[in-house]
């Protein structure tokens, strides 16, 4: 009679009423879910304990002991959680410069795949299949100790005095700020904004007038007027920080370890040969008659490729850029072969002297996470300004 | 109003799943936890190492490949050097013959865990016992078969008389080791601040150091002896090197076995044990036989596991270790007793008997008896 009922108020019975299976089966893999989960887990405490270590964090407050030859402040009585944040430290410092760089080289080799320059375009084509086909690890072990060792000895390597560069490491000047920095840097936002207004009005004048408002050279060169007049008068607050020589190392300046060195031109390589080839194929998806568009506008090559089918390609380009610069990120992660102290290698290191594989796993693979994450939004942020409308989710 | 009772049922099925899972745990928290206490030590629920090896065979044993006179393979495969002639005599001592063993070549990095998953056996890799491999890797070592120190290796132009006037310099040296820390240690205490560049493996450590990346090399002095007695020619050779005096730190090289198998332990214990012992008794490889049929003193018989017909009264020893009595005379007839592996292996490199001669000859081998 219930049945009636429901049939007469519209509804099947519970069994085939497809709402409230949905929600039984929910219900059931969800438990599924928990239950396995939770089975691995016991699982896992159960392995480790039997081979004598446990899951717990604390050793991450005791002393490292072991010395990081490169990145933040750090001595060997820091505690294992400071060393891992000079490690993951050390890993965002490669990975940020190799983004730009292999980005910047990566954009020339896609370009030149493309030139009318026959010689241009066999060589872009020579480096691209070169570095496509060879395995990062043996572009790195080459690059460190075939190219970076074949560098001058420390006592020999020195450029007119100021520079150096040696198989040990590379110094170079770099300005230091003084007495007075802050009050500059001040000055300097001043003259920005007054740059700025200058832009705007001789944009207006051109606007009003037709006449050329060259307001680049303006506004850059009243920037440039401003900063220098407010250096001079402030008293030179900026000083060269001139590396020096002190026996087998160098003092003042930046100095880059040869490992950075030769991990970060090794990444660089790398990347920037499959960020070129997305480049060339974004180039090439935009349609022709853009390019023939701008042409018959009168635009020189260079123009047409910067202000009409670059800006087009870019959009094409942008998802495909984010996964290798992510690839960069965790390639960083072969710095041990090279000796370059960086998450993964001090990792290891932490793994040997505490025996906690898997607590240490765990912080590798939150700490990659976090990471990637973040090149992603950022990129998904620069995708959807530059999305074409409609496309935007 | 059906959106309610879908909300309702919603909330209903979470609370369920939830009620369901903390049940669940009630109920099960108490079996792993039953199965954790019981300590493998007691053999009631675990099958002993010993049985495992008995039963397959053969011998699993972890090594190094690139340590010349302790473990090397010199490219054609074979793998031999001091540790590895112990991982000889510990075969023969369960499964009664010498070549039963399946040497298993592993890094510094993962030799432990490699041990703990049961990839071999036994581990004896130039390893040095320490209180948190003990404690936190879960290892247990048994006597120790060399006695070590960390020292440093400099370029023989390099005019560097000890650690302390390395003040400035980069020194090279593997991951995953005792190493790092004595050497971040030592510098400290001599006042030299040396940069340490670690590399995972010795081949790459050794380019570094040829290129000149590195003014030192710093590991255990009886790695460095064989690493120096086969420096490339094309670079000098042994004399283009030196090792420092500097003892670094104490390195006490011994065959480790997974915590908690007691009777696993004994068997390896007592093997090295007993080739000590027998150096010190004058037992070697050459009277042996003769020894076995007709010993000298009761303590040679009890080593070897026979009978002692003295004046009075007959002495017989029964170990109970899980093996024959009379494994030492396999173990001796096969490998030799103490001083002749060394003699084969370390003393080539140049290295003497120093503090791994017996302690009635100035060191500190002291082998337990057999009773």
């Amino acid at each position: 009679m219930s049945q009636a009922a429901a049939v007469a108020a519209g509804r099947p019975p519970f069994w085939r009423d497809v709402r409230i299976l949905r929600v039984l089966w929910q219900i059931v893999f969800s438990v599924a879910v928990i239950v396995i989960g939770r089975e691995i887990y016991l699982n896992l405490a159960f392995g480790v304990k039997q081979q004598g270590v446990d899951l717990s964090w604390s050793f991450l407050n005791s002393q490292a002991g072991f010395s990081i030859k490169e990145g933040l402040d750090y001595s060997r009585a820091d505690s294992i959680a400071r060393a891992l944040i000079v490690a993951g430290f050390n890993t965002i410092r490669i990975a940020a410069v190799g983004i730009v760089l292999a980005s910047l080289l990566g954009l020339v080799i896609g370009v030149a795949r493309l030139s009318r320059n026959w010689l241009v375009r066999k060589i872009a084509q020579a480096y691209v299949d070169l570095f496509r086909n060879t395995p990062v690890v043996i572009i790195l072990l080459f690059l460190y100790f075939g190219v970076v060792y074949s560098l001058p000895r420390v006592e020999e390597g020195s450029i007119f005095d100021v520079a150096f560069v040696s198989l040990r490491g590379t110094a170079f000047p770099w300005p230091r700020t003084d007495a007075g920095a802050g009050v500059w840097g001040s000055c300097l936002l001043a003259a920005l904004v007054i740059a700025w207004l200058v832009r705007r009005w001789r944009t207006r004048i051109n606007e009003a007038t037709g006449k050329p408002h060259y307001r680049f050279l303006w506004s850059f060169g009243v920037f440039l007027a401003l900063a220098l007049a407010s250096y001079f008068v402030i008293g030179s607050p900026m000083k060269m920080d001139v590396p020096q020589r002190a026996g087998l190392r160098f003092t003042g300046g930046v100095q880059l370890s040869a490992e950075y060195f030769g991990l970060l031109v090794g990444l660089t390589l790398y990347t920037s040969a499959f960020i070129g080839e997305i480049i060339r194929g974004s180039i090439l998806a935009v349609q022709k008659g853009q390019k023939e568009a701008g042409e018959a506008l009168g635009l020189t090559p260079f123009q047409q490729l910067r202000f009409v089918v670059l800006p087009q390609a870019m959009r094409i380009a942008i998802p495909p850029i984010n996964s290798q610069y992510q690839n960069l990120l965790k390639n960083s992660s072969l710095g041990l072969f090279v000796a370059y102290p960086e998450l993964v290698g001090v990792g290891r290191t932490v793994i040997n002297q505490e025996g906690r594989f898997t607590q240490v796993l765990v912080i590798w693979m939150l700490s990659y996470l976090a990471m990637t994450l973040s090149i992603s939004t950022v990129m998904n942020g620069v995708n959807r300004l530059v999305a074409y409308r409609g496309a935007r989710r | 109003m059906r959106r309610s009772f879908f909300a309702k049922l919603t909330a209903l099925a979470a609370v369920s799943v939830l009620v369901l899972s903390a049940c669940g745990r009630g109920e099960d928290e108490p079996e792993p936890q039953a199965e954790e206490t019981t300590d493998p030590g007691q053999g009631e629920e675990q099958v002993s190492l010993l049985q495992t090896v008995l039963d397959r065979g053969t011998l699993n044993c972890g090594v190094n490949n690139t340590v010349p006179g302790f473990g090397f393979d010199p490219g054609t495969g074979e793998i031999d050097g001091f540790d590895t002639e112990f991982c000889r005599a510990i075969a023969t001592a369960v499964l009664g013959d010498p070549t039963a063993i399946e040497l298993v070549p592993i890094d510094a990095e993962e030799r432990f865990n490699a041990l703990r998953a049961g990839e071999y056996d036994v581990l004896v890799r130039n390893t040095t016992w320490t209180s948190s491999r003990d404690g936190t890797e879960g290892v247990a070592f048994a006597h120790v078969n060399f006695y070590d120190g960390q020292a440093m290796m400099v370029r023989a132009d390099s005019g560097y008389e000890k650690v302390a006037d390395m003040d400035g310099t980069a020194a090279c040296v593997t991951t995953g080791t005792t190493t790092e820390l004595n050497l971040a240690d030592y510098a400290a205490q001599v006042e030299a601040d040396i940069e340490a560049v670690t590399f995972a493996e010795n081949p790459q450590l050794q380019e570094a150091f040829i290129a000149g990346r590195c003014d030192g090399w710093t590991s255990d002095r009886s790695q460095l002896a064989g690493i120096r007695s086969a420096w490339p020619g094309s670079d000098g050779g042994p004399e283009a090197l030196v090792i420092l005096d500097d003892v670094m730190s104490k390195e006490p090289l011994a065959p480790a076995v997974v915590d908690g198998d007691s009777d696993w332990y004994d068997v390896v214990n007592w093997t090295v044990n007993g080739l000590i012992l027998a150096e010190e008794l004058g037992v070697d490889s050459g009277n042996v036989a003769q020894q076995a049929s007709n010993p000298d003193s009761p303590q040679i018989a009890a080593m070897l596991g026979v009978p002692f017909e003295a004046a009075t009264e007959t002495l017989e020893v029964d170990h109970g270790l899980g093996i024959d009595n009379t494994f030492m005379q396999d173990v001796i007839a096969a490998v030799g007793n103490y001083g002749e592996i060394f003699d084969r292996h370390v003393a080539p490199l140049g290295v003497e008997r120093g503090v791994n001669a017996l302690w009635t000859d100035g060191g500190i081998q002291y082998a337990y008896p057999f009773r």
